[in-house]
């Protein structure tokens, strides 16, 4: 149970939620898909959701977003249940989803558009723009970047809006190794700037480590959170430091893939 | 909105402006060729009968000299002579040709078949009604264009948007779409008092169904990501529809629009030649009534450059609408 000064300091409280699809091979039954996810978020932390593909990660991530609505179970952004999409929990997927019919900067923008408030917070533009480093390309289509710069662009569209909670659908997924570090570095930086409590869904463990305050492990069929970890590591942190491999062979222990020693 | 902020600064790669001599030469020399053949075979003609085509031959030779002469001064014109000097030479082979078989051997029948010089003659001889015509078929043209593309955004989009209007909708589309705006006409004359109100409303329908048809479809395929992303940024329902799934459909949209464009221009036609009383098309049977195939020629040319330029201009807009898909997708 959650308790009640728990609620209060919480950004994001998700309370016994149940989400089942139809089954894909008989329409007649429905595969449980989330059975009964419960955890919180403190305003400001960043918490890592790991687990196996189709467990569920991006079905609790859309439920979060308001995208769909779970079949039971209680979904709070303080003490507000989540109905619908809003700007104050924003959303970045793999694909960075950038509109190609805008330019980098009408892409950034998008969000105060979209709320009507582009005139009031206009100088707020240049800012995001600077805040990911793309100036030089705030006036170009997105098919002109990189997957990274797109990436960054996409992180500036969400957060524009100073959502109360980012939602991070393996945003990094996509990206060769190299740039992927960067960019983690890059979404901490933005995190530590913002102050935004953030939700990232990741398969990568180096990435959940190196990142979150706390990391969750999740079951596939149905999903269920099997484990919360503590990540107790100062940052920035070192990715091979003893305590990081102690972490990342618990971790891998845990879900069996440390391979036969 | 500041439309400046969204030029994109990707520099425009012109090709080499390689022009060679003979390149430069091709145009003068076939010139002067399809003259002296056309002053050969139509010594038999009296020389009014020639006269504007001789003038015209002249014409060009002497201006493909003077641009001869001046392409050192220009990169822009260099680079328009290389590109378009081997068109025009084959246009001007063909006239020749084409002069060769109906003036020269005689080998079409006539009078269906004259001349080049024949149709020029009539095209000057006639270029008050021509024009004339021209003018009104634009008008009829543009009305029913208008009034077709307005139509058909407003049903596809809605079509393409909400699932009950689709239900209800789908099915009059699919069963009155397919059918020719042309096969109306019986019905379209007898209805409206007025031929050219009841041409312009057939236009409208010929191109109200692609238009509606693709823009529907675009609109229904709109990536679902992209409305999702919009909608956790706080997008309502205007947002989605004016600011992502239109844009989203401008591609097919576009395709709609040339595809009515087509119908537009043979509903057109078809009607100007069976019911209104002007227009190119009214100009064609109404020339062919008096066997008159120089001015039918002459009215087919001029609807050839009528429709290719108005296609053009559809295509000039298309690519200043979609500057953002260049390089994405290849035109």
């Amino acid at each position: 149970m959650v308790a009640v000064n728990e609620v209060e300091a919480s950004s994001l409280v998700v309370r016994d939620v149940k989400k089942s699809f139809p089954a894909p091979d008989d329409p007649h039954s429905r595969r449980q898909v989330l059975d009964g996810i419960s955890f919180s978020l403190a305003a400001g932390e960043l918490v890592s959701l790991i687990g196996p593909s189709g467990c569920g990660k991006s079905t609790l991530l859309r439920l979060i977003a308001g995208l769909d609505s779970a079949d039971s179970g209680n979904l709070l952004i303080g003490s507000n249940p989540i109905t619908a999409p809003n700007a104050e929990r924003g959303l970045v997927f793999q694909d960075p989803n950038l509109f190609p019919w805008l330019t980098v900067r009408r892409n950034i923008q998008a969000g105060l558009v979209a709320r009507g408030v582009l005139r009031e917070k206009k100088n707020e533009v240049d800012e995001f723009i600077r805040l990911v480093g793309l100036e030089v390309f705030a006036n170009v289509y997105p098919h002109h970047l990189s997957g990274g710069m797109a990436q960054r662009a996409a992180l500036a569209r969400a957060l524009i809006n100073h959502p109360k909670i980012l939602l991070l659908d393996e945003p990094l997924g996509a990206l060769d190794a190299f740039t992927r570090m960067r960019m983690q570095d890059e979404v901490l930086r933005l995190w530590q700037a913002r102050l935004t409590t953030m939700l990232l869904v990741t398969h990568d463990i180096d990435e959940a480590i190196y990142m979150s305050d706390r990391i969750m492990i999740m079951s596939a069929r149905p999903g269920r959170i099997e484990r919360t970890i503590a990540v107790d590591l100062a940052r920035p942190r070192q990715r091979d430091s003893a305590d990081f491999l102690r972490l990342r062979s618990d971790i891998l222990n845990y879900l069996h893939f440390a391979g036969k020693s | 909105m500041e439309a400046q902020e969204d030029l994109v600064p990707t520099a425009v790669v012109e090709p080499p402006s390689v022009l060679r001599w003979r390149t430069i030469l091709a145009v003068p020399v076939a010139a002067a060729l399809a003259l002296a053949l056309h002053l050969l075979i139509a010594k038999r003609e009296l020389p009014l009968e020639t006269h504007s085509y001789r003038l015209f031959f002249i014409e060009i030779i002497g201006v493909s000299i003077v641009l001869a002469l001046l392409r050192r001064f220009s990169p822009a014109l260099r680079r328009w002579m290389a590109s378009m000097w081997p068109i025009f030479t084959a246009a001007i082979v063909i006239v020749c040709v084409w002069d060769v078989i109906t003036l020269g051997l005689r080998l079409l029948p006539l009078p269906y078949f004259p001349g080049p010089s024949a149709v020029l003659r009539s095209l000057i001889n006639d270029r008050a009604l021509l024009l004339d015509s021209t003018w009104h078929s634009l008008g009829l043209l543009l009305s029913g264009y208008t009034l077709g593309v307005i139509a058909g955004l407003i049903s596809g989009i809605c079509i393409g948007w909400s699932s009950p209007i689709r239900y209800w909708g789908m099915p009059i589309l699919k069963v009155v779409g397919p059918v020719p705006a042309t096969a109306w006409i019986p019905l379209a004359l007898v209805l409206s008092p007025s031929a050219i109100v009841s041409s312009a409303a057939l236009i409208a329908l010929a191109v109200w169904f692609p238009v509606t048809m693709l823009t529907s479809s675009g609109i229904s395929n709109t990536r679902a990501s992209y409305l999702d992303v919009a909608r956790t940024l706080g997008a309502g329902r205007w947002y989605l529809i004016f600011r992502v799934a239109i844009p989203a459909a401008l591609p097919n949209i576009f395709i709609g629009l040339f595809m009515g464009l087509g119908a537009s221009f043979l509903t057109l036609v078809v009607a100007e030649s069976v019911g209104v009383k002007s227009g190119l098309g009214w100009y064609v049977s109404w020339a062919q009534g008096w066997a008159e195939y120089g001015k039918v020629f002459a009215a087919l040319i001029i609807m050839a450059a009528f429709f290719s330029t108005i296609m053009t201009i559809l295509f000039k807009a298309r690519d200043r609408v979609l500057v953002w898909q260049k390089g994405v997708i290849k035109w």
